[in-house]
Formats: C-alpha cells, structure tokens, sequence
C-alpha cells in the first residue's frame, strides 16, 4: 500500500550541503515511497567498511555523501572510510582490489565495472528488489547496467546517472534565425551553418576526450541509425548507416569552431565561457559553473539545454555515465556492505544528495523524479530522464568490458576524427573502426 | 721438566665453530655480502621486466588473468597500423628531440662556461626547466598550445594583428608532433647543458693557451679540443637522453592523449593507453616489449659509435 511521507525533519548536514539540506528537507517530503519490509542483513561484529569513488564534479556531490557517510556511521556504528580518487584511476584500483582480493569493501565505478567483475561480486538482487519496490522501480538504464546479462541477478547498484545534452545560447540560436533547436540532420546542419555565418559557431569534441568525444561521437552515430554491436554482440559499425552519418559530419564539421580536433574534455567549458563556442553539448557542471561565477552568470542566463537531435531514431541518440556501486566477495562485512548502500539510496539520504548534485547525477530509482530539484530551475529538467535514454556505450550490444574498452580507445571518436581531418573517407573509416572493434569484441 | 714442556709446546689452534668457519668461506661470504643488493634488483627490476616480458605473451586483460598465447599480441601488432606509425613518431620523435636538445644544450654550455657576471645563479636557473615536475611543464604547454586560449595565437592575432585566425597546434597531424617536440627540447636542454658543462669543465685550459700560442682559430680549438675530449661525456649523456626521449610518455600524454587521431602516440603512450584504459594488458606490454630493441640499440650505437676510447669498453688507455 503506498504511503506518501509528508513531512521530513531537516536534515543537519555540513557547512558544504547545508544549501542542499535546507531545499531537501520540503524536498524529501515529495519523494512517494511504498513501506515494504526491508531484506534482513543483520550486521557483522566489529564491521568496518572502506569504499572508494570517483572524485566529484561539483562541490555537494562530494560533501552530502561525506555527510550521509557520517550519519550512517552514528546510526550503525560502523566505521566507515570514503576515499574519493580521479576518474581515471578508478578502474585501476578496482582491478587491483579484484584481482588481490583486498583493499575497498565496494567500490562505486562505472557501469561496466560490475559486468568485468561479475565473478568476484556479491548479490546485490535483495538490497536492489527492495529499493525496486519501495521507490517505483528502477530506470531503464539502471535495469541495464545493475543486472547481469539476460538474467534478473544484481551485481550491481547504480546510484545515478549522467548525461550529456546540446547546451547553447538562446540569443545566437534567435540571431541565426531559429526559435529552438531542430531535431532532424538536415535542419540542424543549417542551424549551425547560420551560427557560423554570424560567427558565432558551435562546437564538439573530436579529440581524445573520453566523456564529451564518445558522447558526440555516439550521438552522430546512433541518430543515423547506426550501432557499434548488434544485440548479440557482433560488431556492426561497417553499415551504411554509418557512412551516412560520417558523410553527414562532413558538412556538420565545416561548421565548428577551428581546433575541436584537439578538444579535451574540458576544452568545450572553457570555450563555451569564453564565448567563443555557443553551441555545444556537456553535463550540467557547465550550466552550473557559469551560473555560480558573478562574472560569467550573464551567459547562464542565456544558456538553455536540449536533448540531443534525434535525427532519424525518434528519441534522444546519448547514453548516460552510470555510477555503478558493487560489493567485492573479499569483504569481510558483506551485510554491512549492502546496508550502507541501502542506507544511501533511502530518501532521506538520496534526496539530499541528488538535490546537492544538481543534476550532474540523475536518479536511478524512479520515485526521485518527483524530487523538488527538478522543480528548481526549468532549465535542468532536461537531466531528470538521464537514466530513462534508451541508448548506452557499446549499443545494442550486452553490457561489456568490451564496450568500456571501445570507449576508453576513443575508436568511434577517432573514426569521426578521420573523417573530420580530410585523413579517411567515411568508408575507411568505418572500416578501420570495425577491425578495431572486433579486437575487443571477439 | 718445565724446559722439556717448552721445546714440546705446541699451540693447540682452538678449533672455530661452525658459524666462523662458515663466515670465513670466501663464497659464502660474496654471497652473503651481494645478497641485499641481488635482493633489490630481483624484487624492483627483474621481478617487474620479466612479468612485463611474459604478459607481453598472454592474452591478460584487467580483471582476468590470461593464459599463454604465443607470439599472437605480436603478430597482431604487425598488422595494426596504429603500431608502426607510432613505432615511426617515437624514433621520429627521439631523433629530431635530440638533435635539438644537443645543438642547444651544447651551445649553452660553451656559452655557460665563459666568465660571465652571476654565473652560478645562471646556471641554477638554467636547470628549472628540468626540475620542473614534466607534467607540470605540461600543463603550462598544453595551454600554449590550446586552440582557443594560446598566448602564441593571442600575441600574433590580438596583440600585433599579424594574422587573422588563431594557430591550430595540435588540430592537425604535423603541427601537433612537432609542437610536441618543441616542448621535449624545451625540457631536455638543461640536463643536456649542464651535463656538457661539467665536461667542459673538466678540460685544462693549458690545452687551450697552447692552442692560442699556435694562432688557432676559435672554431680550430672547439673541433680539435674541446669536442675530441667531450665526446666521452657526451657519449654518456647521449645514451641517457635518447632513453629518456624515446620512454617520454607525461609531455604526450597530458597535452594531447595521442591525437588528434592517434598521430602523436608514441610508443609508451600506445602501450598504457591499450593497456590500461583500453583494459588488453597482454598487448600493452607486447607494444612496451617491442621497445627493448630500439633501446638496446641506441645503448649500443652511444657506447660504441661515440665512446672510442678503449678505457671506455674496458681496456686500458694506451
């Protein structure tokens, strides 16, 4: 039977969250949860528990998650580290502690990691049913990444999601002669053409950057039709779709601003605050950064997000980063393991969190898209179905250490770079992407 | 009696025990006295080359250990474009960075070694390029390098108004490698510099004051004194630049990952980026043991090319 919770005592975080914890206390009180008796893990004598994460990208996404981290350590009185290291060392460290079998109980990582460790990771089905049930259910993508292939086993617990949408500026898009952003090839194209002409040009990345590259790169890809692996696993970049849509990124590349070749990933935040791109995509710590800096909050304002076109697939072609939690067998406190996980996806822990990311990681669990945070600026909203985009790194294929390792070689980033740089033909190019492909795929 | 006792003493040799007579077995005792050092060597280099060398035969990715496949990373490497071409950038790279670091390090030495005011505040100066942690460095050359925020570009475009569009370093192939070799010189110049210094400080100047008194010329005096006896010195540097230069992966692998599209990887930056973000571990170190030979090769072509003295291979001077 369902039971709206009505009202919640704010919840006294640090300095940090506090900001977060004034606007989650009204903002708890809108997350519906059903009562449903929660699995029992009685927990061990003399837990202890380290877990490591990602750093964060904006600031309460580190300092809420310290402060749940604390509170769950008063409640349960088990001694609790988080260790927060860069974003690329986190596969290491998870390799490291899998194949020693010591070091961090659970390891928040990517949305991959679990599939590659499936073998030395715990259930998680009870702690994850439980969650299902009490909040609504789980988003597509969480089902996707949390579950093992074809089977209905959790070995992983994704705790949120982030994605990249067109950010741009409303004032250049009105100049270049358009009231919103196209969502088919043909008109798109014209708009950055205009954008071009009034010299205010867009731009993607097309260097090695891990998140805004792939993100690009996959979008053109997707949008066309296209796939990296079919449902089985067999790669299937060499298609006419393909072709299309690297041909069409010819027209599409002509247009950007000079230099994306060599983009990081941070290049397109700088550009973008620097007005010289004014159309590009990225998560929302761009949006967030211009807002929060006095000298940049005029371009925030005139800042708007979209979805990506969806040119001839009829949904958002982009795929969401999930931040994917498991537990190694080597712990010695299994059931205090999933308690705090547990612990952390409760409401009156979650909500503070979401809330204090602003966005930068969407709720996995459906009920949070009733959070009051995605009532706080229209301009986010884009961000709440984050996990609900019907695409992911490695479509449409199983989810795979494979597909991590496409991305992580940049191969269908480099594949639109070749093309970009007048070095391939499409043809070439999808081609080489296919043979690279296979190297992992196999 | 007593005299008696006398003529038949004999010192009765008090029989060692086993642990002094062991101590005093000449190879125990090398044994005992090489272990600490045999035990560093086995635990920090061989341990770590030989597994490096034997994953270089195994299928390894992270997460699962491999089993034993022969010569396949290898013979896949053949056929893999990527590979040669940056097999082609690191020995492209090595040579024109050495070059450059040589002809300029050499220089500043020969101009560091005259009597000139603050000499030692100069040549502390001189070394901060080195001592500057690489990625550091960098960092500092990937913004002079950014297409959008140059200080080049900002000079040539905003400030003189000598070109209308801002350079594109490290959008296109050619630019973005020797962009990054501009930066490895840049780097290497100091060790090089210094390193030529203390050679040329070894040099009497009695050779130099005969030399004057046979009316030399300054160019006689630098062909036939001082190059003839920095060659050894060089010999030396030269081995330890080009195994720095061709083993660089920092300066690449912060101001470009490789790109655009794959252009500038060398052969170490291939190796970590297919090893350990790209997850094949086996293959990273196949590309990471294939750089073995050209390593020996440049330690061989310094010492015997360039070291012709015999006290240097060995034997004595004559």
């Amino acid at each position: 039977m369902a039971n709206i919770i009505t009202r919640r005592d704010a919840l006294r975080l640090t300095a940090g969250g506090a900001a977060a914890a004034a606007l989650a206390g009204q903002a708890s009180a809108q997350v519906p949860r059903v009562d449903v008796a929660a699995p029992k893990l009685p927990i061990e004598n003399g837990a202890s528990l380290r877990i490591l994460r990602p750093a964060r990208f904006v600031e309460p996404d580190e300092t809420v998650f310290r402060a749940n981290t604390a509170k769950f350590q008063q409640t349960t009185g088990i001694q609790t580290r988080v260790d927060f290291v860069g974003w690329e060392e986190i596969r290491q460290q998870s390799a490291v502690a899998s194949n020693t079998g010591t070091g961090p109980d659970i390891v928040v990582g990517w949305g991959e990691d679990p599939h590659v460790y499936v073998d030395k990771l715990i259930e998680l089905s009870d702690v994850a049913e439980y969650l299902g049930k009490r909040y609504g259910g789980w988003s597509f993508l969480a089902e996707k990444y949390g579950k093992r292939d074809k089977t209905n086993n959790w070995i992983g617990l994704p705790l949120g999601g982030g994605t990249g949408p067109l950010v741009y500026r409303r004032s250049a898009v009105k100049e270049a002669g358009f009231d919103k952003i196209p969502t088919d090839h043909a008109e798109f194209l014209k708009l950055c053409q205009a954008l071009r002409k009034i010299n205010k040009p867009a731009g993607f990345a097309l260097g090695n950057a891990v998140g805004d590259g792939n993100g690009f790169a996959n979008w053109l890809v997707w949008s066309h039709g296209g796939f990296l692996v079919d449902e089985g696993g067999k790669v299937s970049i060499n298609s006419k779709e393909t072709i299309a849509a690297l041909t069409y990124l010819k027209d599409l590349y002509a247009t950007f601003i000079p230099g994306t070749l060599a983009w990081g990933d941070p290049s397109n935040n700088r550009a973008y605050a620097a007005n010289e791109v004014w159309l590009t995509a990225n998560g929302v710590s761009l949006y967030f950064a211009l807002k929060n800096d006095a000298a940049t909050r005029a371009i925030a304002d005139d800042t708007d997000h979209t979805p990506l076109p969806f040119g001839v697939v009829g949904k958002p072609p982009q795929a969401s980063l999930i931040l994917n939690a498991m537990v190694f067998k080597h712990t010695k406190f299994p059931n205090a393991a999933k308690t705090y996980l547990q612990f952390m996806m409760e409401s009156e822990q979650y909500d503070p969190w979401l809330t204090g990311c602003l966005g930068y990681w969407s709720q996995t669990l459906r009920a949070y898209s009733k959070s009051a945070l995605w009532g706080s600026d229209p301009k986010i909203a884009v961000f709440r179905g984050a996990t609900e985009n019907q695409f992911w790194s490695g479509y449409k294929g199983p989810i795979t250490q494979a597909a991590g390792a496409v991305a992580a070689e940049y191969i269908m980033v480099q594949m639109c770079a070749s093309v970009a740089a007048g070095q391939a033909t499409p043809e070439e190019a999808a081609k080489e992407a296919e043979r690279r492909a296979r190297r992992y795929y196999r | 009696m007593a005299a008696i006792d006398i003529a038949n003493w004999s010192h009765t040799r008090v029989e060692p025990n086993w642990l002094a007579r062991l101590f005093d077995w000449r190879p125990f005792l090398i044994f005992i006295c090489l272990l600490p050092a045999v035990g560093l060597l086995l635990v920090f280099l061989t341990y770590p080359l030989g597994l490096g060398i034997w994953l270089a035969f195994t299928d390894t990715t992270i997460g699962r250990s491999g089993q034993w496949i022969g010569l396949e990373n290898f013979e896949y490497l053949l056929g893999d474009k990527l590979f040669w071409q940056a097999v082609f950038y690191s020995v492209f790279y090595t040579t024109v960075a050495t070059v450059g670091k040589f002809g300029l390090g050499l220089w500043l030495a020969l101009l560091l070694n005259n009597h000139i005011p603050f000499k030692t505040i100069l040549r502390a100066i001189i070394l901060l390029p080195w001592i500057t942690p690489t990625v550091l460095s960098a960092i500092a050359f990937w913004w002079i390098y950014d297409p959008q925020f140059s200080i080049i570009s900002y000079v040539f475009v905003d400030a003189l108004g000598v070109r209308d569009r801002y350079f594109d370093f490290l959008g296109s192939t050619w630019p973005a490698r020797w962009s990054l070799i501009a930066a490895n010189i840049w780097r290497g110049i100091p060790f090089v510099a210094i390193s030529l210094l203390a050679g040329l400080q070894t040099i009497s100047p009695s050779l130099y004051e005969a030399a004057l008194l046979d009316g030399s010329t300054a160019w006689q005096r630098f062909r036939f004194i001082t190059f003839p006896l920095l060659l050894p010195i060089l010999a030396i540097v030269m081995t330890f630049s080009i195994i720095f230069t061709f083993t660089d992966f920092q300066l690449v692998y912060a101001i470009t990952r490789g790109g655009p599209v794959n252009s500038t990887h060398l052969m170490a930056t291939l190796a970590f980026q297919r090893g350990i973000p790209g997850g094949m571990l086996g293959e990273g170190a196949a590309i990471a043991v294939s750089m073995i030979p050209f390593l020996v090769f440049a330690t061989l072509f310094s010492y015997f090319a360039l070291a012709r003295r015999k006290w240097q291979q060995g034997e004595s001077n004559d």
